[in-house]
């Protein structure tokens, strides 16, 4: 061990000529090229080179955009049942909770925005993808249900894989669910703003992430309802680099506007009071 | 009724040659149809069909996705699968039937949405998150019914609904068995797999609280008799859409809101 150790030693004495000290590099997904890791983390996780947005926990989320210790989550504790008895459903999502320190693909809750309250919910790709199963399509409903009967403005971070395979059809039926409240919400005069990140995909893109009364993305995001080889693999050719990117989307008309990270809180808490939403009630 | 059969057995039932096709039922089931076409936006797809007729002398708004019965009809549908206009004709015609206070009745059965550039470029996510939405809400009856195959947002689309009812050998089911083997396995070779743990027979939509009622089909399947089903399907609806009908709209709304509502399993 010791040995081990003035190896170490000896080699960062010599000059490092047979080992450099190399410090940890993030590859872009979008442009493929290396920056310092901790360049793109002291951007918040976008990258230097193309920004593009790269994607960020929930509690990353949380403490760049929510005010200073506003958030008060709501079902912090729910979990999933395993609706069609899939096997090693539970085991994978204890693996999961222990990783990951989530109960499932999202977070809810409310929270004030520049002293804006809203009721947010933060989706977290690492949780199986951010797939929507029974919990996502629960949270997300009676978030919408809260916002409804307090007349409150609803913030959705959305990021999502599409369905939960394995909870099948009832995954499915989820999309319905969250698209009701939505329009429970809408039909009572609510304001919901919809961000969507890296990536935003399948049966979300096809439910409550569309129906925003505004949709943002953050640049360079994967925004689709299909997955690019799937589609590759009816059409049988290559896809241009920018298809299904937010900048794609907006220009067919889908995304009112493209917002970088560092301006969201911003933008955010002008559209809220825009709305009427600047005294705080909660 | 047949014995029961393993999801893998009724799979290769809906796609039998043969199997009746929303076309061939509208003329056994409704009178006075006349179809409507286009979505008002961009065109008119073919993969949705939509009109309007009678069911019992009732007049009724008719969608649903249509099957071709051989490969020129397959490839004039595109194999039931829509692009986002066939979505936004079947929400100007429900808004319609809204207007005119027609009940809607749907018939589910498509692989899924289109997966391609052009459905991509004139969102078809937000084509079905939109119809889910505005179906939810639909101050007028809704009855929807999965005549063979019901993949995925595209048959959802057409699934917000008061009452769902699936053929006996029918399937509904997030996506297709292979391609669920394919994502999760990495493997599509073990569909038959797939479609036997996936749970999406008929018994398993009404087990799930997704469907209310299965229609029974004739000995061997559809395609077996199809003056048999059409009255299966018939006797299903006029007993049902009445029923809807006499009902308070905002009970209704209400009852359908809950029904999706409570679809979940989860501890709190
Ligand atoms: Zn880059």
């Amino acid at each position: 061990m010791f040995e081990d150790f003035f190896d170490v030693v000896k080699k960062r004495f010599n000059g490092g000529s047979e080992e450099e000290y190399k410090p940890p590099m993030f590859k872009c997904p979008r442009c493929q090229q290396l920056s310092p890791l901790s360049r793109y983390e002291e951007l918040h996780r976008v990258c230097p080179k193309c920004n593009y947005h790269g994607r960020l926990s929930a509690q990353e989320r949380i403490s760049i955009t929510l005010d200073k210790d506003s958030f008060k989550e709501f079902d912090a504790d729910m979990k999933s049942g395993n609706p069609i008895d899939f096997p090693e459903y539970m085991e994978k999502q204890e693996q999961l909770r222990e990783s990951t320190g989530l109960n499932d693909a999202v977070v809810t809750g409310t929270a004030t925005i520049k002293g804006s309250p809203v009721v947010v919910g933060i989706m977290d790709s690492r949780y199986m993808m951010g797939s929507m199963g029974s919990v996502v399509g629960e949270k997300i409903a009676r978030a919408f249900e809260y916002a409804t009967e307090n007349n409150m403005a609803v913030v959705m971070f959305t990021a999502s894989g599409g369905a939960r395979m394995q909870e099948g059809i009832v995954s499915l039926m989820q999309m319905a669910k969250t698209s009701g409240a939505v329009k429970l919400h809408s039909d009572k005069g609510g304001l919901y703003i919809t961000v969507l990140t890296d990536p935003t995909t399948g049966g979300v893109t096809a439910s409550f992430a569309s129906l925003g009364d505004i949709i943002i993305a953050e640049p360079k995001v994967l925004i689709g309802f299909a997955g690019r080889r799937v589609i590759e693999g009816t059409i049988k050719q290559r896809l241009p680099e920018d298809f299904q990117l937010a900048e794609f989307m907006h220009e067919k008309g889908f995304v009112d506007m493209i917002v970088e990270r560092r301006k969201m809180r911003s933008v955010l808490s002008h559209l809220l009071k825009l709305h009427g939403y600047d005294k705080k009630e909660v | 009724m047949d014995e029961k059969k393993t999801a893998w057995e009724r799979l290769q039932l809906v796609h039998t040659k043969g199997r009746p096709t929303v076309s061939d039922y509208i003329p056994l089931i409704f009178t006075d149809f006349y179809e409507l076409h286009g979505d008002r936006h961009y065109g008119d797809d073919m993969a949705i069909l939509g009109g309007i007729g009678r069911l019992d002398g009732r007049p009724v708004t008719i969608i649903g996705q249509v099957k071709g019965r051989d490969l020129n009809e397959n490839k004039e549908c595109n194999f039931a699968m829509p692009h986002p206009e066939g979505y936004r004709k079947a929400l100007r015609l429900a808004k319609q039937a809204e207007k005119f206070h027609r009940p809607v009745i749907c018939f589910i059965d498509t692989p899924g949405a289109f997966c391609g550039v052009a459905a991509e470029e004139r969102g078809i996510g937000e084509a079905i998150a939109k119809n889910l939405a505005e179906f939810m809400t639909l101050r007028t009856p809704i009855i929807s019914i999965v005549l063979g195959e019901g993949g995925s947002g595209g048959a959802l689309a057409l699934g917000v609904c008061d009452d769902l009812a699936i053929l006996e050998n029918a399937q509904y089911s997030v996506l297709s068995p292979r391609g669920f083997a394919s994502i999760l396995w990495k493997d599509a070779s073990r569909e038959q797999e797939a479609s036997e743990i996936m749970r999406i027979t008929a018994e398993d939509m009404v087990t799930l609280g997704v469907a209310e009622a299965v229609i029974e089909e004739p000995l061997g399947g559809a395609h077996n008799d199809l003056d048999k089903i059409s009255e299966n399907i018939k006797e299903y609806l006029s007993q049902k859409i009445p029923e809807k009908c006499e009902k308070d709209i905002d009970v209704l709304l209400k009852e359908r809101y809950t029904k999706f509502r409570k679809i979940g399993e989860f501890l709190d």
